[in-house]
């Protein structure tokens, strides 16, 4: 039995040359149209088996949320059709539409009746919602003063007060801090469990990884590739890296975050990569694989010598490892202006399951302090998910051996 | 059509509470909270009594009490309060709730039928006073004042295909909000409310009910200024403008539904 079948769907939005083109359109009695279509999703089918999830990734303007909206019945499609079965509830674009002046336990009432529920079953469920949401006296006080944060805790608690037969998230949860995202994938995980269909839309690939069955990959308007999770998300890397642009660029596109950046100048940083056994970049690696970090370097000046090193750091920015090419004697001297240089650290990466960042320094003696042409921060994102080895929890991944004997 | 009303039914829940809490919202942050809706009508039932009967001393031709003038105004008056009450409401009225409409699955026009309510609540309130005051001078109608229910049934069924169709047309077209405010200054003064299709000279008294509303309005004068009740045959156009409106306000809604959450 499937829970969702989505055949051929589409979905155009009309164009219009100026503001009078639309009046024009409407007015005239030919049926002569004034707009084009711009389509930004075409000709998606997949189905999603009862009780198994689905994860969606792409990059932004994809059009993850268009084909949720769709889903979900606030936006109509263009093309194609869609068969629902069951009651859905869904998180999109951070709540759900909450009245500004209303109280949070007002909006809780009014998004409940929405869903569905009466005013005696919401009335049994409030204090369940209020405890889920964690957000105590604020449940009182209008939606406007709320953080974004507690926005979601609330709508996250209503949206899921009932099991419900198919649960849309779209990116919501990220907004929520590290102790409301674990209870609220504990309580998604337990509904998954009970057979709630789940749709994920997500950038972090090592969530859809660990939650879903499937996904599929949005490019374009299209899917560009459907399959096990750890596939496409292989694919996601490839695609991205094909066009491998300037460090700088990269980082930016992808998280929107700012990076540091400083130094005298003298060396410039062309490429940060990370390979895999084959030499093919990767984003997202297993635990323990074993990689190389390469950087390619170039002197617009001439020096007395350099050294370059490399810093990897956990999601809260704490160091994980560090090295640099002096302490593996590998300091180079007397480089000439233009001339070029490619440093490879190879490594096992035997670090617990999560984002980490790498930053890169290149300096001239054993640390930045003397000398420093260039320090930069977050210079490549990467994932590591966890692959076939047992269990294990932390952030270093020791490799244990296990003897056990009834004695 | 009845389907659309079967949806609208299941999701009475909703819509009764969202009345309610607008409603309380309203006057939640004053002082005075409640006292506000019964003050506001209450001090225009005091300025219309006391300039009009007592100071101005204005008389109708025809009308022997002294109080005539200021309920011929306030007959007028209160229903088209709650006529542009509602009607001015429309054109924001799926543009505020646009993240809602974008976010969840619901039907439409709940958001038009807790509008309507929205409006009905505060009439019954100005209303209801409007009666007590009618007791306390004497001037209560008497039995011609059921026929104030049809004219308002009518008068409603106009104001809520207008609002439908400004409704939808503001969300393609943002003019539609100025142009409402502008229309509803024309429709105050083009339908005799504040004054009588009497006090018009012979050769234009014709014009005046060209305009379908005037034969409601004229009915509300009739009733509570002279206790009669209006003629029927006069509120045929009314009836008709009612069908035509409601026509194109579900011809608009059946069109562009699908298009509109994509332009909020």
């Amino acid at each position: 039995m499937n829970a969702i079948i989505v055949q051929g769907l589409g979905k155009a939005y009309k164009q219009y040359g100026s503001k009078w083109a639309r009046l024009r359109e409407w007015l005239s009695p030919t049926s002569r149209s004034r707009h084009h279509l711009h389509w930004v999703l075409r000709d998606i089918s997949f189905e999603v088996p009862k009780g198994q999830s689905l994860g969606i990734i792409g990059i932004n303007g994809a059009g993850k949320s268009t084909l949720l909206k769709m889903l979900t019945g606030t936006t109509q499609p263009t093309a194609g059709s869609i068969v629902i079965d069951g009651q859905v509830a869904a998180l999109l674009e951070l709540g759900m539409g909450f009245h500004p002046d209303f109280t949070g336990r007002q909006n809780a009432y009014m998004s409940g009746q929405l869903l569905g529920l009466t005013i005696d079953q919401i009335d049994q469920l409030m204090p369940e919602i209020e405890a889920f949401a964690g957000i105590g006296g604020y449940i009182d006080q209008p939606v406007r003063i709320y953080s974004s944060g507690m926005q979601v805790r609330l709508a996250f608690s209503i949206a899921t007060a009932v099991r419900p037969d198919i649960l849309i998230v779209d990116e919501a949860l990220s907004v929520g801090d590290i102790e409301f995202q674990h209870r609220s994938f504990d309580r998604i995980r337990r509904y998954q469990a009970m057979g709630t269909t789940l749709l994920f839309v997500s950038h972090d690939k090592q969530l859809i990884t660990s939650i879903c069955d499937r996904a599929i990959l949005l490019d374009g308007g299209k899917v560009a590739f459907a399959g096990d999770p750890e596939a496409v998300m292989d694919y996601y890397n490839a695609m991205l890296s094909e066009d491998a642009k300037p460090v700088i660029s990269q980082t930016l596109d992808q998280e929107g975050k700012i990076q540091t950046q400083s130094g005298s100048g003298e060396v410039q940083l062309l490429q940060v990569r990370l390979l895999d056994e084959h030499q093919l970049p990767v984003e997202l690696v297993k635990v323990g694989q074993l990689v190389q970090i390469q950087l390619l370097t170039s002197c617009k000046e001439d020096i007395d010598s350099l050294v370059a090193g490399f810093m990897i750091k956990d999601r809260l920015g704490q160091v994980i490892f560090g090295t640099n090419t002096f302490h593996h004697q590998s300091q180079l001297h007397n480089l000439k202006a233009g001339q070029s240089c490619r440093f490879s650290f190879s490594l096992p990466l035997n670090m617990g399951p999560g984002s980490y960042s790498i930053s890169i320094a290149l300096h001239a003696d054993d640390q930045h302090i003397s000398k420093n042409y260039l320090w930069q921060d977050r210079a490549f994102l990467f994932t590591v998910v966890s692959a076939n080895e047992p269990v294990f929890v932390g952030s270093h991944s020791l490799p244990t051996t296990v003897q056990v004997t009834l004695v | 059509m009845s389907n659309t009303l079967n949806r609208l039914w299941a999701y009475r829940g909703f819509i009764w509470q969202s009345v309610k809490r607008e409603f309380t919202l309203r006057y939640h942050d004053s002082v005075l909270g409640a006292a506000w809706i019964i003050l506001n009508p209450l001090a225009m039932i005091l300025i219309y009594t006391i300039i009009f009967a007592k100071v101005m001393q204005a008389r109708l031709p025809n009308a022997q009490s002294s109080f005539a003038y200021s309920i011929f105004l306030m007959s007028g008056i209160l229903p088209w309060g709650l006529f542009s009450d509602l009607i001015s409401r429309a054109p924001s009225l799926f543009i505020e709730q646009a993240s809602l409409l974008k976010k969840i699955q619901f039907p439409k026009l709940a958001l038009v039928a807790i509008a309507l309510l929205n409006s009905l609540v505060n009439f019954a309130v100005i209303f209801s006073l409007f009666m007590i005051f009618l007791i306390v001078c004497g001037q209560f109608p008497g039995w011609s004042i059921v026929a104030v229910i049809p004219l308002l049934l009518l008068q409603l069924w106009i104001g809520t295909s207008v609002v439908v169709i400004l409704a939808i047309l503001n969300i393609f077209f943002r003019d539609v909000a100025p142009l409402t405010n502008i229309g509803l200054q024309f429709g105050f003064w083009l339908t005799p409310i504040v004054y009588s299709a009497s006090m018009i000279p012979v050769a234009y008294r014709d014009y005046v009910f060209l305009n379908p509303l005037s034969a409601i309005f004229d009915g509300y004068h009739q009733i509570f200024v002279y206790g009669l009740v209006p003629s029927w045959s006069g509120l045929i156009p009314a009836v008709v403008l009612a069908f035509v409106l409601s026509a194109v306000a579900g011809h608009l809604y059946t069109q562009r539904s699908a298009e509109m959450v994509d332009e909020l």
